[in-house]
């Protein structure tokens, strides 16, 4: 059983363990700069990137604003292929359609594809609680599982590992799941995704239920989408006799011909491929297949009332953010507390759960606002436009002790005749000015000089000053 | 009210700002993108792209040679045969037929598969399979650890619109480019991992 993110602390205090932790450092510093650099070297050869990326996010906007008529569109396209539609509001309802699916079958072990909705909704653990035994088969995923770990990031999730610590979670792991590693793994990688292969071919050729994600979902024809790299996306979408496909609301594209702009946009930006190696596309119940899918809110509505934050529903999950991000590549991702960490998941967090605690209230400001993550992202997601209007909302209606002290601010900056008394005290006081300050306030002396209030103040000189030329 | 109606009630109410007379295609998407391109040849454009993958590439003319050829390279003796595929070009090989339908446990004892394919994009060293007779159900591609695909010369493309405007949406596809690969353990890229570990393309320029 693979753990879970709930009660994860605030982002400073899970951040600074990370940045304690060197081989961690070392990890992902080497991943982020190697898909970094390649996907440069793809995005540098299209040159009509440009154009794609705006392409991309309208097609997403004009989703997003008419998403009432898509799903519509989609649900009937599906079912008129003979699929299965089913709506849910929340995790728990997702999960409780899931399991029912599952246990109509007769079935008590499942295949999954990697899928970032079905980690959103911790389906494993609910799959487990109804006696159902889910086999993650993406190799990052399945390093996750059997390590007891959580993903760290949105492709590769056990970018945190490196090979010397694969190989002991295979070797040490394996059995308690299926077919073990082989005697003498090495580690090198080839050895290692070898293993993986031999671990998982026999679960694949038996596998009765698959259950995968989608990245797009084509509301004319009711196509769903997924891209993969290794084959286990197409063993557990083709074989199993039920597949059962979990997929966010705002994953929809209105049309066939717009694959033709995120089928360039994700591959480049995602794993700096030209191409990834496989995509499967099937509308409905196809080659006998039973299909069903679950379309699922989870907060998702919430995201789009709001009109700054509703951008961040365009994210087509590449993690090119990520990436180039210089507060992931020193904290790693398990410090933002959700399956989406990085830029994207430091806005989708708060937006997702609403500011409802510590770490939403932190995640805000998990940034440099360096601005990155915006010149990266293809589908242009302003993520700093989003931070400072969530770090508004934080302060608005999260941080008391902030609030009181912009509300003492405000009454004394609105008064000349109070802002005087203020600023002569201050002056009168500054040979005691602290250079720490007491209590919480101490967090932010720590790390600045704090400033000695002047002698006097622009005001009081000016009025004392003699008058000269030119003055009246 | 059911999930589904309070989903899409909550949805509208997100969009109060949106006009009620603004249609989807009233929110304008600017194509300004390309929808092809000039530069080298397909082909060779096509082989560079595979080869960059690690796909085994050559070019033929004589397509029943070619695959016979390339089978007995491979010391291929059964091989899987969707049904359009003539039975001449696997030389010394026997073509398995996929009827009555293959179990998953045959088609992993066989030694390979030959295919044809639906459309090929030079510019991201793109195969398509969407199930035409001379590519048959997906299992056949994806079980057998290697794969053998002829694709002629009118059958590719430059970019990826030209691609997605001659394939059918309604057919289930499966876009390959390259072997099967991962880049999960250090973002090192490794081929070979689920699905079949060699790809062998053969490009047959006259049409026949």
């Amino acid at each position: 059983m693979s753990g879970t993110f709930v009660g994860m602390p605030a982002f400073p205090e899970a951040s600074s363990r990370a940045v304690d932790d060197a081989q961690l450092r070392y990890n992902l510093r080497k991943a982020t700069h190697t898909i970094r650099a390649r996907r440069a070297a793809v995005v540098g050869e299209q040159p009509d990137w440009a154009e794609l990326r705006a392409a991309g996010a309208a097609i997403k906007d004009r989703t997003l604003r008419h998403l009432d008529v898509y799903l519509e569109r989609l649900e009937s396209a599906v079912t008129a292929a003979g699929g299965h539609v089913h709506w849910a509001e929340d995790a728990a309802e997702a999960n409780r359609i899931i399991v029912d699916l599952v246990k109509a079958t007769g079935e008590t072990e499942v295949v999954k594809v990697k899928s970032m909705a079905t980690q959103e909704i911790e389906l494993n653990s609910a799959l487990a609680a109804a006696g159902i035994r889910a086999y993650e088969t993406d190799l990052a995923e399945l390093i996750v599982q059997l390590g007891d770990d959580l993903p760290s990031h949105i492709l590769v999730p056990a970018i945190h590992r490196n090979r010397a610590e694969i190989r002991e979670i295979f070797t040490g792991r394996m059995a308690a799941w299926g077919r073990p590693a082989p005697e003498n793994l090495e580690d090198d990688p080839r050895a290692l995704a070898e293993a993986a292969r031999l671990h998982l071919r026999e679960r694949f050729l038996s596998a009765k239920v698959g259950i995968s994600g989608a990245n797009f979902a084509v509301a004319e024809t009711g196509t769903l989408v997924v891209l993969e790299s290794e084959g286990n996306g197409r063993m557990c979408l083709t074989l199993p006799e039920t597949l059962i496909s979990v997929v966010g609301i705002e994953k929809i594209v209105p049309t066939w011909r717009d694959l033709e702009v995120f089928m360039q946009l994700l591959p480049r930006s995602s794993t700096g491929e030209r191409m990834n190696p496989y995509t499967s596309t099937w509308t409905g119940a196809t080659e006998g297949q039973d299909f069903h899918l679950v379309l699922v809110d989870n907060g998702r509505t919430s995201v789009l009332a709001d009109r700054v934050g509703r951008q961040a529903l365009r994210c087509i999950r590449c993690s090119a953010c990520l990436n180039v991000c210089p507060v992931y590549e020193r904290a790693g991702g398990h410090a933002y507390g959700s399956v989406y960490p990085g830029p994207i998941g430091a806005i989708l967090t708060p937006q997702l759960h609403g500011i409802a605690g510590p770490l939403e209230e932190s995640l805000p400001y998990a940034s440099t606002l360096c601005g990155a993550c915006y010149e990266v992202c293809p589908v242009a997601i302003d993520i700093p436009e989003v931070l400072l209007d969530l770090r508004a909302k934080v302060v608005t209606k999260g941080h008391r002790g902030e609030r009181l002290a912009m509300g003492a601010a405000r009454r004394v900056l609105d008064n000349p005749k109070w802002l005087a008394m203020a600023q002569r005290s201050a002056g009168r006081l500054r040979r005691w000015a602290p250079r720490r300050l007491p209590g919480p306030l101490s967090a932010w002396s720590d790390t600045r000089e704090v400033p000695v209030p002047p002698r006097e103040s622009f005001r009081d000189w000016w009025v004392r000053r003699p008058n000269q030329e030119g003055d009246r | 009210m059911s999930s589904r109606d309070r989903i899409l009630a909550r949805v509208r109410s997100a969009l109060a700002d949106v006009p009620r007379t603004e249609r989807p295609e009233d929110v304008e998407v600017p194509r300004d993108y390309d929808r092809t391109r000039s530069g080298p040849d397909v082909v060779e454009l096509l082989v560079d792209r595979l080869v960059d993958y690690k796909a085994v590439v050559h070019e033929a003319t004589d397509v029943a040679a070619a695959v016979a050829d390339a089978l007995r390279g491979r010391a291929a003796r059964r091989v899987a045969a969707p049904v359009g595929i003539p039975a001449e070009w696997f030389g010394d090989a026997e073509a398995i037929r996929d009827d009555p339908a293959l179990s998953a446990a045959d088609l992993d004892a066989l030694d390979g598969v030959v295919t044809g394919c639906a459309v090929a994009i030079a510019e991201t060293g793109t195969i398509v399979l969407d199930g035409g007779d001379d590519q048959g159900r997906r299992a056949l591609t994806l079980i057998p650890d290697y794969h053998l695909c002829v694709v002629r010369r009118d059958q590719i493309v430059r970019t990826v619109p030209e691609a997605l405007e001659r394939l059918d949406p309604s057919r289930p596809q499966t876009w390959i480019s390259g072997p099967s690969a991962t880049s999960d353990i250090e973002l090192n890229r490794v081929e070979g991992v689920h699905g079949p570990r060699t790809l062998e393309v053969l490009i047959v320029r006259a049409v026949s």
